[in-house]
């Protein structure tokens, strides 16, 4: 076995069978033997597990583990975890979709923004338990997504075009450290559904309009909930722009 | 954290046997203020609830004319309800107003009601509050009170309930359905489920433990221009340090109906009726708006640092009775 155990030593074992993307976006292509190695990893697991007693009520302070099956980027993922383990931290710890960033973890900075049934929210304010039975949606999992959701098709390939939305804060230099532009492109998708939805915001003068422009105003009232502490913002917005306008 | 066990329940019902069954457990909905809570160890839940597949997920029309709000709607999606844009603008504004578009989506209408005050030294575990830990004192008297309460506060208590959406709801009169363990039905008044700090500010509604939030129901929407306002440090995403949520109905510059509630000045939305019904007949002045403004802040009380919030809510409401009015 490798050096790290659990889903983690079977990545590092494998390694060198995966193609890995590892720019500033942080998109990791594995090819399918990523989940075929994933599955059996769950099913050792599954065994380990088996004698672990997890819904009976805690002893004083002890750890609560329990079943989780999370369904990430058009995989499905059994998991045994701790009952305080947060989407974040399963994606980033137990799944080393690293993408998602742990910023304040208290909901205040947007780092950590993944879609969840197709919304975006905070990844560090949802408990991983609470995530099963709705499709998560990282930032690894987004040039899938903008394929068309046929992620394991996509997934197989050798070469997956970025999502739009990357490719535009690519082209506009949209961030400077990179720490916080997973969130920001995560977060910029889901707000692009829900003005595209007919949704208002706090700055629309028309709150019955279903079809505001977004304009720069908009953008920045939208995206408030993500913090960019190199003050990216004029270009982050840009790339917003351009995105928006393309088709959806 | 502190480690805790796990259930989801299928129905409000269940929900609330659930709570009654589990010393020590709590519901957990959008849960975008109970795990930040949770994470500080100032909420140490032993058991969690998890209500969001009871349903209660639907906005449907009543037969006087007014909407039910099903507690799990999330604000995001009320605010964006077109019946609610239409019929009541004053409540979509308040909820976009408030957190951001990824706590909105989360964030329900049974817990934005039940969130707690964001009181600095309430978050902050080393730090003495009697709402955090009963008997222990209160920091925010003598310390840094920026935020905090100019009416209705107690020696105990000078904290602020944070909701925009509360605020609204409170100006149009709402009522809130719950459902006990032994299956009986409530309707509380929004003007009745938040308290004031009083001796227990460790309460901050007059909600049971075995309750559990249905639905929030609004009555027909009453005549008159609909506006929300929110004065806060930052332009997007910050708690109100003053907000107003007012329906005005004005013909020729006489003021036919007014209400108004407040946020950010209280430990629960803050309205005066009196200072309403004053109003009425009154020709719309800045005379007669800041004599309404005299009558809210009866009884308001600085306590160093928040003392710009007396005078910043008399020019907030006079600017919105004056813009309401003008229509």
């Amino acid at each position: 076995m490798a050096a790290r155990d659990g889903v983690a030593g079977m990545l590092f074992a494998v390694a060198n069978d995966f193609e890995w993307t590892g720019d500033l976006l942080s998109v990791v292509l594995p090819k399918n033997s990523l989940r075929a190695w994933l599955r059996i990893d769950c099913w050792i697991k599954e065994a380990q597990m088996s004698r672990i007693e997890s819904t009976e009520p805690r002893a004083a302070g002890l750890a609560v583990t329990m079943p989780c099956e999370l369904s990430v980027n058009g995989g499905t993922w059994e998991l045994e975890i701790d009952s305080r383990t947060t989407l974040l931290d399963a994606l980033r710890e137990h799944l080393l979709l690293t993408g998602s960033k742990k910023g304040c973890d208290h909901g205040q900075c947007g780092a950590c923004t993944v879609l969840v049934a197709g919304r975006r929210v905070n990844a560090c304010l949802m408990l991983a338990l609470m995530a099963q039975g709705d499709d998560v949606v990282t930032i690894e999992g987004l040039p899938a997504l903008a394929m068309g959701g046929e992620s394991s098709q996509a997934l197989a390939t050798e070469s997956v075009p970025l999502h739009p939305m990357q490719q535009a804060f690519l082209s506009h230099d949209g961030f400077q450290c990179g720490y916080c532009t997973p969130g920001q492109i995560c977060s910029a998708v889901g707000m692009l559904a829900e003005a595209r939805a007919g949704m208002p915001s706090g700055v629309s003068d028309d709150l019955e309009a279903m079809d505001a422009p977004l304009t720069g105003d908009e953008i920045r009232e939208r995206m408030s909930g993500n913090l960019c502490r190199c003050s990216a913002y004029p270009n982050i917005v840009d790339a917003i722009k351009q995105a928006a306008q393309a088709q959806p | 954290m502190k480690a805790f066990t796990y259930e989801r329940v299928d129905s409000p019902q269940a929900a609330a046997q659930a709570v009654a069954a589990t010393p020590g457990s709590r519901f957990v909905a959008g849960g975008t203020n109970l795990l930040d809570l949770m994470k500080l160890q100032i909420e140490t839940p032993q058991h969690l609830i998890d209500v969001n597949r009871v349903g209660l997920d639907r906005i449907e029309d009543t037969d006087d004319g007014g909407l039910r709000i099903g507690a799990l709607v999330r604000n995001s999606d009320l605010a964006a309800d077109l019946r609610v844009r239409q019929r009541y603008p004053v409540l979509s504004r308040a909820l976009l107003a408030g957190a951001s578009g990824q706590l909105r989506n989360r964030a329900t209408t049974g817990g934005n009601l039940l969130q707690r005050t964001r009181c600095y030294y309430f978050y902050d575990p080393a730090q003495p509050c009697n709402k955090r830990q009963p008997g222990s004192g209160c920091s925010a008297l003598g310390g840094y009170n920026r935020i905090h309460a100019v009416l209705g506060a107690s020696e105990q208590c000078i904290a602020t309930h944070p909701s925009d959406m509360a605020v609204a709801m409170r100006v149009l009169d709402a009522q809130v359905e719950t459902v006990s363990s032994q299956g009986s039905d409530r309707v509380i008044p929004i003007a009745n489920f938040h308290r004031l700090p009083g001796d227990s500010p460790e309460r901050d509604t007059h909600i049971e433990a075995d309750e559990f939030i249905t639905s929030v129901t609004l009555p027909p929407p009453p005549p008159g221009r609909q506006l929300y306002r929110k004065v806060r440090d930052r332009a997007s995403y910050a708690f109100a340090l003053v907000s107003v949520a007012a329906i005005v109905d004005a013909e020729g510059g006489e003021i036919r109906h007014a209400r108004f509630a407040f946020g950010g000045l209280a430990h629960k939305p803050w309205r005066v009726e009196k200072a309403e019904s004053d109003l009425v007949g009154e020709t719309a002045s800045k005379a007669a708006f800041d004599g309404a403004g005299d009558a809210v802040l009866i009884g308001a009380q600085g306590y160093g640092h928040n003392d710009f919030k007396i005078s910043l809510t008399q020019r907030v409401l006079s600017g919105v009775l004056t813009e309401a009015s003008a229509h």
